[in-house]
Formats: structure tokens, sequence, C-alpha cells
């Protein structure tokens, strides 16, 4: 590699958190007004009593909880796909990694918010840490572990804090960068950030091994976050949540939608960014093959799962299962099949559609199916239990679809603030490819000059 | 010897009434949600009367059953409360505390009878329902989950009693205020360990049978059948 490409790589990749538009203020504001609105409307919920919302006996559950599964599903883009693409040592993961990465750690942020805001009182949310009597607990008394609940707590600090060391670690070189070309107080920040690195073989030597433990560390961590969120369902005996399929099920769901978020994110970030040279159609050709992969596995669950609850007419499944096929909540699940499946499949499967178009048009889909599929999942069952005499319905009210329209503007303003004030994409990590790629063909040309390859 | 209650429900008495339901209401300082909430689900009778209309007129018959928390001794909503708000005691009661619920809900989600009540908002009774507030018995603030106790309060006030005046309880002293209420006697209370009390003779009955037994909850309530007491057309 020459010194210019490696230039042009670090000039490109630094601009963004150099030069600042009007655009990105305006930006900010508009994304920062909505999560204020967000969070207001929570305070209001507070304030008032879960009665704002559209809860109700018997559906308990609704809108609050389908966003904490969507975006803790969300979150599985990034650190599992960046983690088996390190693992495989996929060489054209290098760009996409740190996009992935930071998607996991904020979807993963807002998820875990999620389970607060749907608690009848969030102030007392503190009562699931451990805390030793007679520290700070007066009740003297731990969480109870046999609860899905609780395991689903520790799944998810657990996830959270391994996804924020997984998106900094390979950040660490890329932050020396910066502080070595800022002045001021930047670089006295991004020196912190950067914890003395000088890039000496030794710390290449440490952030590798680290780098390459996490990758295989965070791999069941992230398999089983989504399997305990599906044990939220699948614990209790209620009709179509009681089933074996369940966690398998819920982490390809998670795989499915966080990938198609993730090509949602790197299409805007390429024509917002103008990095369009280093997030190239080829990511979106090989996302997309992937997010076929997850379709069909989508599909495949899917119809395992309703097949066997149909054929098997227990009397307390069918209720919940009518009521999704061909009762009130078809023309969603339809909607649904036709999101994560129909919609997808020739844009996926045709080469000629997988353009990066093609791929965003399927995420858009995914995204929209998946939020729908967690919504079918909890609201039919809930209404339909075994006493048909406490048979329900539920639809959302202004407090719930605020508070989730204020949680997409925190997650874009986040991935916003994230692309500002760090590389979106791994500039080492492009350059040791770049690097590899040019050894390679400087071996080539020196066997083919050594006579050796004819 | 500690106690097991547990309690019989007579369907062939039952003459869906109310009166239990609202002997629940007063006696528990359960809030009264209004017209409006109700219609949307979220009225709290920890007891309520299913209604069961069969046939066609003129034979029709309707079958009253008054479901309240069955007490089950394997219950689906005990282990799912991440903070024990939801637990089992010594003498077989589904105990709630207050207190302790932080409002998750999933024991409402968990329990297969839906008899678990969330308090939407903070409670409120119209007048003059606010004076007779029972001093027994705590007011639940809003996010917090209730249910039936098979009144406790009385329970534990007629244990204190018999303490003091160094005697053994006797059958059909307690009475849950639904108990006490129902002026059919279909519903009888009393300890399911002394195998002489009447609400063990009733759960013995052949008549007797549990309500989703199949889902292996064991619950302590035992609903007796209707006998068929007319002769419909059909035989």
């Amino acid at each position: 590699m020459t010194r210019a490409t490696a230039n042009r790589i670090t000039e490109d990749l630094l601009r963004p958190l150099l030069q600042t538009t009007w655009k990105f203020y305006a930006g900010v504001t508009v994304l920062g007004i909505m999560v204020l609105i967000g969070l207001s409307t929570w305070a209001y919920q507070m304030y008032n009593g879960l009665g704002v919302t559209g809860d109700n006996w018997p559906v308990f559950w609704g809108f609050h909880e389908t966003n904490f599964v969507f975006w803790i599903g969300i979150s599985h883009a990034g650190t599992l796909i960046s983690a088996i693409l390190r693992m495989v040592n996929a060489t054209w993961r290098r760009p996409v990694t740190r996009c992935a990465e930071a998607i996991t750690a904020f979807a993963l942020m807002i998820g875990a918010l999620f389970p607060l805001i749907h608690l009848g009182r969030p102030w007392y949310a503190w009562w699931l840490f451990p805390i030793p009597w007679p520290l700070f607990d007066s009740r003297g008394l731990w969480p109870n572990y046999r609860s899905p609940l609780t395991w689903d707590f520790f799944a998810i600090n657990t996830y959270l804090t391994s996804s924020l060391l997984f998106l900094f670690l390979p950040m660490i070189p890329d932050f020396a960068v910066i502080r070595d070309r800022t002045v001021g107080l930047r670089r006295k920040i991004y020196g912190l950030l950067a914890l003395g690195w000088e890039g000496t073989p030794k710390q290449w030597h440490r952030l590798e091994s680290a780098m390459h433990i996490m990758a295989i560390a965070i791999i069941p961590v992230a398999v089983s976050v989504h399997t305990i969120v599906s044990f939220d369902f699948s614990m209790a005996m209620v009709p179509m949540w009681h089933s074996t399929i369940f966690g398998p099920y819920f982490v390809a769901g998670a795989i499915f939608s966080g990938i198609a978020a993730l090509l949602i994110a790197m299409a805007i970030l390429r024509k917002v960014l103008h990095i369009e040279q280093y997030l190239q159609p080829i990511h979106f050709q090989n996302l997309g093959k992937l997010l076929f992969t997850m379709s069909l596995l989508w599909g495949y669950f899917v119809f395992n799962e309703r097949l066997t609850t149909w054929y098997g007419n227990a009397p307390h499944e069918i209720p919940a299962l009518t009521a999704t096929q061909s009762g009130e909540y078809a023309p969603l699940f339809w909607t649904m099949v036709f999101c994560n499946f129909i919609l997808p499949f020739p844009f996926l499967a045709i080469r000629k559609l997988r353009t990066i178009t093609g791929t965003v048009i399927a995420s858009c889909g995914v995204v929209v199916g998946m939020w729908l599929e967690r919504y079918l999942i909890i609201v039919p069952s809930l209404a339909h239990k075994q006493l048909e005499y406490s048979w329900g319905t539920y639809s959302p009210r202004w407090p719930e679809i605020t508070i989730f329209a204020g949680s997409i503007a925190a997650m874009v303003l986040l991935y916003t603030l994230f692309s500002k004030f760090v590389p979106i994409i791994s500039i080492w990590e492009l350059k040791v490819g770049e690097h590899k790629e040019i050894k390679a063909a400087e071996a080539v040309q020196a066997a083919e000059a050594a006579g050796e390859l004819v | 010897m500690t106690h097991r209650w547990g309690m019989a429900v007579d369907l062939d008495r039952c003459t869906g009434c109310s009166a239990c339901v609202t002997a629940c209401h007063a006696e528990n300082n359960i809030p009264t949600v209004g017209p409006a909430e109700a219609a949307t689900g979220r009225a709290m009778h920890w007891l309520r009367i299913e209604r069961y209309v069969e046939g066609e007129f003129p034979d029709v018959q309707v079958k009253f059953r008054p479901v309240l928390c069955q007490q089950c001794d394997q219950a689906p909503c005990e282990p799912v409360c991440p903070t024990y708000a939801s637990h089992h005691t010594d003498e077989g009661l589904n105990a709630q505390v207050y207190n302790r619920c932080f409002g998750t809900r999933y024991c409402a989600n968990a329990c297969f009878y839906n008899v678990r009540f969330f308090n939407f908002y903070n409670p409120v009774w119209d007048k003059p329902l606010h004076l007779q507030l029972n001093p027994d018995v705590s007011v639940r603030e809003a996010g917090v989950m209730e249910k039936c106790t098979f009144c406790v309060q009385r329970i534990n006030a007629g244990k204190i009693d018999a303490k003091a005046e160094q005697r053994e309880l006797k059958d059909g002293e307690l009475k849950p205020a639904c108990v006490q209420t129902c002026t059919a006697n279909a519903l009888v209370f009393g300890d399911l360990n002394d195998p002489e009390s009447a609400v063990s003779r009733l759960s013995r009955s052949a008549r007797g049978s549990k309500l989703l037994e199949d889902m292996g909850a064991q619950p302590k309530i035992t609903y007796l059948q209707k006998e068929v007491w007319h002769d419909s057309s059909n035989g």
C-alpha cells in the first residue's frame, strides 16, 4: 500500500469528524426534540400510571414489550455478524464491522430501556440487582432467580457490557490516529480514549488476541440473550407461547432483523458521509445473501411452528392460532409474511436485483415484518388464553406510539453522534486489508518474475 | 398442624346474584374503575361470576361459575415474579406482597385463570364508597398487581383470636367475605388438612372437579358440578 492510499483512507474517513455542516446540527436538533418528546411521554405515563397505555385485562403486555423484543432483535445485527465474519476471516467484512457493532450497542441500550418503561413502578427496578443486605437493600431479598425476567436482566447486562467492549477494542488504534491529527481539547479526549496507544508490536499483539477472545466469547452470549428473551414467553403456559421452537426461532428472527437494520444503516451512511467507495455494492451483495438465508430460515421456523400447532389441534392453542391466521389479526399476519418473505425473495434471490436499492427495499420490509412478528406473538396469545370467558383485545394508545417513535429517533440520534465522533469505518483494519492485498499482488509478481508461475 | 386453606363452590347452589363480588370489593378495598375503564377491560373483580348460557329457547340453561384465585399448589404466577412479590405461604396461599411488586405483570400473563388484576391508575372510590374502606387491608397504588387473598386479614385475625383464647380454630369459623355473604351457601371455605372439615368432605364429592385441571396447577378450589335438574326434549 502506498503512502498516498493510506493518507486517502485516513482523510476520507476522518472528514465526517473534522467537518461539520449545518445539516448535522439541524438533524441533531430535530432528533433531539423527538427523543425529548418520547421521554416526556414516558414521564407522563409514570405520573399517571400505565392506564394511559392500551394494556388491559387480559392483554397485560402490548406495544412496550413488542418494542423491547424488536430492539433486542435489531441488536443482533452487529456483534454477532461482526464476530462471525471476524472468526471466518471474511476479508470483505472490514468496512462493515464497526457500523454493525455500533448498531448492537445502541439498539441494546434502547431495547434495555423498554422493560423499565413497561414497569408499573420503574423507580424500583434496582430491585433486580442482587445487592447484599444490609448494604442498600433493606428488604433483605435477592431477586428471584427462577424468573425468566431475572435471567433477562443478567443476560442483557452481560451482552451490553461485552458488546461495548467489543466495539471499543478495535477503536483504540483509530482514536490514536485522531489524537495525532488534532489539537487542543479534542486531542486530550481522544488521547484518553486511545489508552496510550503507540502502535508497538506488543500492543498490536495484545489487541489482536483480545479481539480474538472477544469474538469467540460473544457468539454464545448473543445466542443466549435472544434465547432468554424468548424464554420470557415460552416459559409461560400461554397458548402459542409454550413452545420448544422459541429459542432458535427468536435467535434466527433477531439476526434476520439485525442484518436488515445494518443494510439500511449502511445505505444511509454511504450517502450521507460520502463514503461510497468504501461501502461498495459487494458488501450489500454479500449481506443480501446472508439476509436471504435468514429469510428462508425464518419462513421455515414459522411454517414449523404454525403447522405443528394446527395439526396438534390442542383446544387451548387453536383460538390463538385462528385469531392470527384468519381472524382479527390476519391482516397483520399476512402483511408480516409479505414483508418478511414474499417481498424480500425476488430482491435477494435474483442476482440482478440484489443491488443496493434492492437489498434496502427488502430490508425495509424485513424490519417492518419483524416488528409485526413480535406483536403477533405477544398480543393474540394473551387475548386468547385458556378461559374463553376472559378473552380480550388490545389496541395501542398514543403514549405507546409516541414512545416508540422516540426510541427510533434515539437510535438515529445516537448513530449520528457516533459517526460524528468516531470513524464509522475502522481505519486501521481497512489499511491492513489493503496492505494484505498489495502484499499478495507483490508476491505473485515476484513469483512470476522468478518464473515459478507459468 | 399447619392449615391448608381451600374452597368448594357448589355450582348447583349458585344463583349468580353477585353478592359475593360486591362483598369482595367492600372487604378488600378494591377500587371501582368506572364504566369507561371497565369497558376497556380494566374492571378489578377479584371474584367474578362467569355466565354461560346453554341451549335454545325455550330449553335454556344458564350456568354461573364464580371464578377467583384458585390458590394453586403449583401456581404458574409464582416462579415468574422477579421480586418474590408473588409467593407461596406455608398455609398454601398464593400471597401477593404489594410492596414488593414493581409491576412487570408477568404473573398475570402466566396465570391461565386470569384472576390477577393490575392497578392501571391510582385507586379512586366514588363517593360515598370512600368512607367505607376496610382498615385491615392496605390500599394499593398504581403499578401494583393484586388478587384474591382468601381474605388473609380475616384468617390472621381468626388465628390470633383462637390463640388468645387458647383453643384450636373451629371449622367454619373463618369466612372470607364472599363466603359470609353467599345467601345460597354455595361457597364453603375451610382447612383441607382437616379431613373432616366441610370443605374437605365437599372436595371429595363425586360431583367435584377442578377448573382447567389438565393444566396441572393443582388448584385448591373444587367446583361441584350442577346436577341435571330437568328433562330436555332430547333426553
